[in-house]
């Protein structure tokens, strides 16, 4: 019986080929997850033990405890004279003391643009190169910065922007841009790309001044005399620190750091395997179809096995070892192929300026063994049903011609299954979407689970579906190709089950687009109306990525702009309001009423006027939260760590998908002593008249020396943020594409198994005088309309999953936009799909030879 | 309205020239017709018999431009077969074949009509009414016009096939076994109504069989062996037929 299954298997290699590759690239996805995230978190990893690696204690500034929505509060500074007290002290080897800058630092392209990190670092350190042994960077060419006009920058940096040794690079900082010469190139320990990410490196008194940390240093790090453990170090150091400064051994602080960090790649790694997930549901889809069709044509084959004695469980083994071998041959071929993926998706983030840093591939035995225990447990899975179907064909069956294959006992609940799925799916999704309590992992997880639901409970039912789609989206093929286009739409109406699973497969890839599109549509709508509501300056200044807060003094060179009529700055950092780490603005409160629409509850553009140092205005949702009423009295913690008692002055009501300021805003005087180098998240800019390209310019003129801060109008800032939307619209598109390329081999197989299965009606449609041409256009319309089942069926399921998440999301006011113009596309790639599924089974059905087909058995 | 069919004057439908066909090569080849000629008379009947192995469904094939020979050549009202595209062999099967299948091979996803005007749908042209209301009433089809394949008797079949084949109104029609597949009463019917299509519109028709009653049906009976004619029968009863078989077998 196995010979049988494995000769079976292989007498139709192609077939069979097709099939696998069904899996095979959820599999490639899955690994290819895999292997990037273990590279990435290995490369972090190596970073932070080799940035400890000859620290025994660290001393850092204590942020208070904030953080909100992914954001912590920067870390203070700690005193320069605490290097000497330590140096001083017993069980000490030496000490060093670093300037380190995440944000602030910014390295000039030759054409003067600064270059955009996209969120990642933009270290700037001031380091001693004397203490070297405390120096995660290595020289890779020259030698270390020794004068105040001098740098040494990133490997990766001096790449990309030919610079070298010797050269002169513009770099902004805290301070307007000023030249340096490069006098080194670097890279960070063993990792030879940060990725996005970019470092400068000065002598310390000049990285003290360009980064404001004049007589103080970010880290102090610490080396152990012969015999002292790090902990006895620590202990050592502890009863001399401020209270604003803290200690841990070098151990501790590379896990914590590295902790951070995983955080961000294991989100990676969910995104990117949810992708793989949505790849091996549509795959199993495909095998499901596949094995179906194969069981129903060889059911002479199986019955003949029957009459000479196989039992029902040797034909379900013989299903099920062909389903085996198929998983074990596409699990070994998709994960070669996932391999290459890493490398795939490490570019797809990288022409996305995503970059991140990487070192050698990292293989894991976890990885080996997901990849095969998935690719066929769910080949296997997906044979299960075709498996028990053919166990269900009568002995019979090997003499009698062309009969159907009995229906299975429990066949004609299905409806009623289907019913129930969808309901069970349903309510799935109304839980994860519509309670409040679950946390996000829940959520997701009931979500993923009820979409995954409904895709199975509209495939079961769409059968049903078939007749009445195929009649409507039938007619234009009919319109055009005549009496083969009328041929193909009952030929998709022949066996409804196949022709809907087949178009299922397509259906989930589209509606998984759709609602992307759809939702991304909504937000950007709402992310326009937001703005459009709240602002009416003319121009703002951001950072370049627009979210990252930028130099203060940029907002001031703009406003000193000739011709500006009214400029205000907004500062933003984190702060501990009430007991809750929310963001606070710093705001001007003679000013800002000309550029921001408060859209007041209680109090009024006059309330500004009587906020003096100690007033603030709260976003009247979170007033509501926290009890919070106007008069009441609260208390502000910032995240240097300095604390102010507050009043409330007023509440209004800024649009919840985008609120500009934060939950609390206070005076910018104020702000400016509660934080220390305080920075701006926006500069509003009012001119006279109309902001056009001539206001624009001299504006821009005077950030020239703020790399990190840019002019846009109010529109453009909107188009600039909107752009931001479709980039990652279009890395997910990319992902979702790959669904929609497995459902392609999936229609590829169930078409050329019709055309086999036909073989003897093409023959005789031949004789009685179509031609070839008639046979190919047939076969392409069938295709076509078995595509646009996919699309009637998986575009409004998308809308509508779309439709729910933005219910569910209306405490933010998203809105329910359908766009147009991508839902066309859809459609008409559903069109392309099938037209190139039909293109070889269409193939070889023109060129049948009559004579033989007709003689086909 | 579309014209008598052709060829329905004096001269041949089809005609075979020296037609030979080998099958394989070398040692292992096969010649199943061996410099065979023959002209198909129109308006009749004509049974193609012989022992298997013969050549008569070989014959079949190549007069129905299925099959092309080694040697020698066909021609269709007066159109040679040989050296035309596929395209050109599709016009001469829409204007001048019909074709009755043993396994009737009708489509599934098809009504009766469907089936029947199929021919025409393909070639883009419209029926013609009155003869296709006509011929459904002469097939006995009228009130089973719109059920499936599935839902019709052998003989019901076998009639929206003799239909499908008369509905272009071909030179030729070419019935391979057409009462194989039945029982010997709907057999009978069958060939009854096939005598009849060829009576009342003179349709030309060529009927391979093995069967010595539906021979007898024919207006000419040709008997092959070895890829000849080795005999040629201006209508025959069932034993003259029946002993023209054995004496052309033994020979």
């Amino acid at each position: 019986m196995i010979r049988v299954a494995l000769k079976g298997l292989a007498g139709r290699k192609f077939r069979a080929a097709l099939t696998a590759l069904a899996i095979v690239l959820g599999v490639a996805m899955v690994s290819g997850t895999f292997v990037l995230t273990d590279t990435i978190d290995k490369a972090f990893d190596s970073i932070f033990v080799e940035s400890y690696a000859n620290t025994d204690a660290a001393i850092s500034g204590k942020a208070p405890d904030i953080s909100f929505e992914g954001d912590t509060a920067e870390t203070p500074a700690v005193s320069a004279t605490l290097l000497e007290r330590v140096r001083e002290l017993d069980g000490v080897e030496a000490a060093t003391g670093t300037v380190i800058d995440e944000t602030a630092t910014k390295i000039l392209k030759p054409n003067g643009k600064a270059i955009n990190t996209n969120g990642a670092p933009s270290f700037g350190f001031g380091l001693d190169p004397a203490q070297s042994q405390f120096n995660p960077l290595k020289l890779v060419d020259g030698t270390w910065p020794s004068a105040a006009d001098e740098v040494v920058i990133d490997a990766g940096t001096a790449d990309e922007q030919k610079y070298g040794v010797g050269d002169t690079v513009r770099i902004g900082t805290l301070k307007p841009v000023r030249p340096f010469r490069v006098t080194g190139i670097a890279q960070y320990g063993s990792v030879s790309s940060l990725g996005s990410a970019t470092f400068a490196v000065f002598t310390i008194p000049t990285a003290q001044e360009l980064l404001e940390r004049e007589g103080q240093f970010d880290a102090i790090s610490v080396a152990a005399a012969d015999g002292v453990t790090p902990e006895q170090l620590v202990s050592t150091i502890e009863p001399i620190l401020p209270s604003t400064a803290q200690v841990r051994t070098g151990l501790e602080q590379a896990e914590d750091d590295a902790s951070e960090i995983s955080e961000f790649t294991s989100f990676i790694r969910y995104f990117l395997l949810a992708f793989g997930g949505v790849a091996l549901f549509v795959g199993a889809f495909v095998i499901f179809n596949t094995m179906s069709i194969t069981v129903a044509q060889r059911t002479r084959e199986l019955a003949t096995l029957r009459t000479i004695g196989a039992s029902r469980g040797q034909i379900r083994r013989a299903v099920l070892l062909e389903a085996l071998v198929i998983g074990v041959v596409a699990s070994v071929i998709g994960f070669a192929l996932g391999i290459g993926l890493a490398y795939g998706l490490d570019w797809l983030f990288g022409v996305l300026n995503l970059d991140l840093p990487t070192t050698d591939m990292i293989i894991a035995t976890r990885t080996v063994v997901v990849a095969f225990l998935i690719g066929i447990v769910i080949t296997v899975l997906a044979a299960f049903v075709p498996s028990m179907r053919a166990t269900r064909i009568p002995p019979i069956l090997a003499v009698r011609e062309g009969a159907e294959l009995p229906k299975g006992r429990f066949s004609r609940f299905s409806p009623y299954v289907a019913g129930a799925l969808i309901v069970i799916s349903l309510l799935l999704l109304a839980r994860s979407m519509f309670t409040d309590e679950l946390d996000i992992g829940d959520r997701l997880l009931t979500m993923a689970l009820g979409v995954l639901l409904l895709f199975i409970g509209v495939a079961m039912i769409s059968p049903k579906l078939v007749r009445p789609l195929a009649a409507v989206v039938g007619v234009p093929g009919e319109k055009l190709a005549g009496v083969s286009g009328f041929l193909a739409r009952r030929n998709t109406l022949r066996n409804p089950g196949r022709t809907a699973s087949t178009a299922a497969a397509l259906m989930i890839g589209l509606a998984l687009v759709t609602f992307v599109s759809v939702l991304a549509n909504g937000m950007k709508e709402s992310n326009r109306g937001a703005i459009e509501d709240q602002i009416s300056a003319d121009f703002v200044v951001t950072s370049q990525d627009g979210y990252t807060p930028f130099v203060a003094g940029a907002g001031e060179a703009a406003s000193g702009v000739a011709g500006v009529e009214l400029a205000t700055s907004v500062r933003s950092e984190l702060g501990k309001v009430a007991g809750t780490d929310k963001y606070v603005t710093g705001i001007e409160p003679d000013k800002i009423r000309s550029v921001y629409n408060f859209d007041w509850a209680e109090g009024s553009d006059d309330t500004l006027a009587t906020l003096g140092s100690d007033g603030a205005i709260l976003d009247k949702g979170f007033a509501e939260d926290e009890k919070l009423a106007v008069g009441d009295r609260f208390e502000l913690l910032s995240g240097s760590g300095r604390a102010a008692n507050l009043t409330v002055k007023g509440l209004y009501k800024p649009p919840p998908f985008y609120p500009l300021l934060g939950s609390v805003s206070i005076s910018k005087e104020r702000f400016d002593t509660l934080y220390d180098r305080p920075r701006n998240q926006f500069t509003f800019i009012n001119v006279p008249g109309d902001p056009d390209a001539a206001r624009e310019k001299p504006l821009a003129a005077a950030l020239a020396s703020f790399p990190d801060a840019k002019v846009l109008t109010r529109e453009s800032w909107i188009q600039k943020q909107d752009k931001e939307f479709n980039q990652f619209l279009i890395m997910l598109y990319v992902l979702l594409a790959l669904s929609v390329i497995i459902s392609i081999f999936g229609m590829i197989n169930t078409l050329a198994l019709a055309v086999f299965e036909r073989t003897r009606e093409l023959g005789m449609l031949r004789a009685v005088g179509m031609t070839r041409w008639q046979a190919r256009v047939m076969i392409g319309s069938e295709s076509v309309i078995t595509a646009l089942i996919g699309a009637a069926l998986g575009l409004p399921l998308g809308m509508f999953l779309a439709a729910m998440v933005t219910r569910a999301l209306e405490q933010y006011e998203v809105r329910y936009a359908v766009p147009l113009a991508p839902l066309l596309i859809f459609a008409l790639i559903a069109v392309l799909v099938g037209l190139v599924a039909a293109i070889m089974p269409a193939r070889r059905a023109a060129r049948l030879n009559v004579l033989q087909a007709l003689q086909y058995e | 309205m579309k014209s008598e069919p052709a060829g329905n004057g004096a001269g041949p439908v089809v005609t075979a020239h020296e037609i030979s066909r080998r099958y394989g090569e070398g040692d292992t080849a096969v010649d199943a017709l061996a410099g065979l000629s023959l002209d198909i008379e129109p308006g009749k009947l004509t049974a193609v018999m012989g022992p298997s192995g013969s050549g008569k469904s070989t014959l079949m094939h190549i007069l129905a431009a299925l099959d092309s020979p080694t040697s020698g050549y066909v021609t269709i009202a007066g159109t040679r077969l040989g050296q035309l595209s596929d395209k050109d062999v599709t016009k001469i099967r829409r204007q001048h074949i019909g074709f009755i299948f043993q396994f009737f091979n009708l489509l599934p996803m098809l009504t009766a009509e469907e089936n029947i005007v199929l021919p025409l749908s393909l070639a883009g042209e419209k029926p013609d009414n009155a003869f296709l209301g006509d011929l459904i009433k002469r097939v006995g089809l009228a009130d089973r016009l719109t059920h499936r394949p599935s839902e019709l008797s052998g003989g019901q079949q076998q009639r929206v096939a003799i239909a499908r084949a008369l509905v272009s109104r071909p030179t030729v029609v070419f019935a391979d076994e057409p009462t194989g597949n039945l029982d010997s009463k709907t057999g009978g019917e069958i060939l009854e109504l096939l005598q009849e299509s060829v009576e009342n519109y003179g349709q030309s028709m060529v009927m391979v069989t093995h069967e010595a009653r539906a021979a007898a049906a024919a207006a000419r009976i040709l008997f092959l062996a070895d890829g000849r004619i080795v005999k040629d029968l201006g209508g025959a009863g069932e034993e003259e037929i029946l002993n023209t078989i054995h004496e052309v077998t033994l020979a």
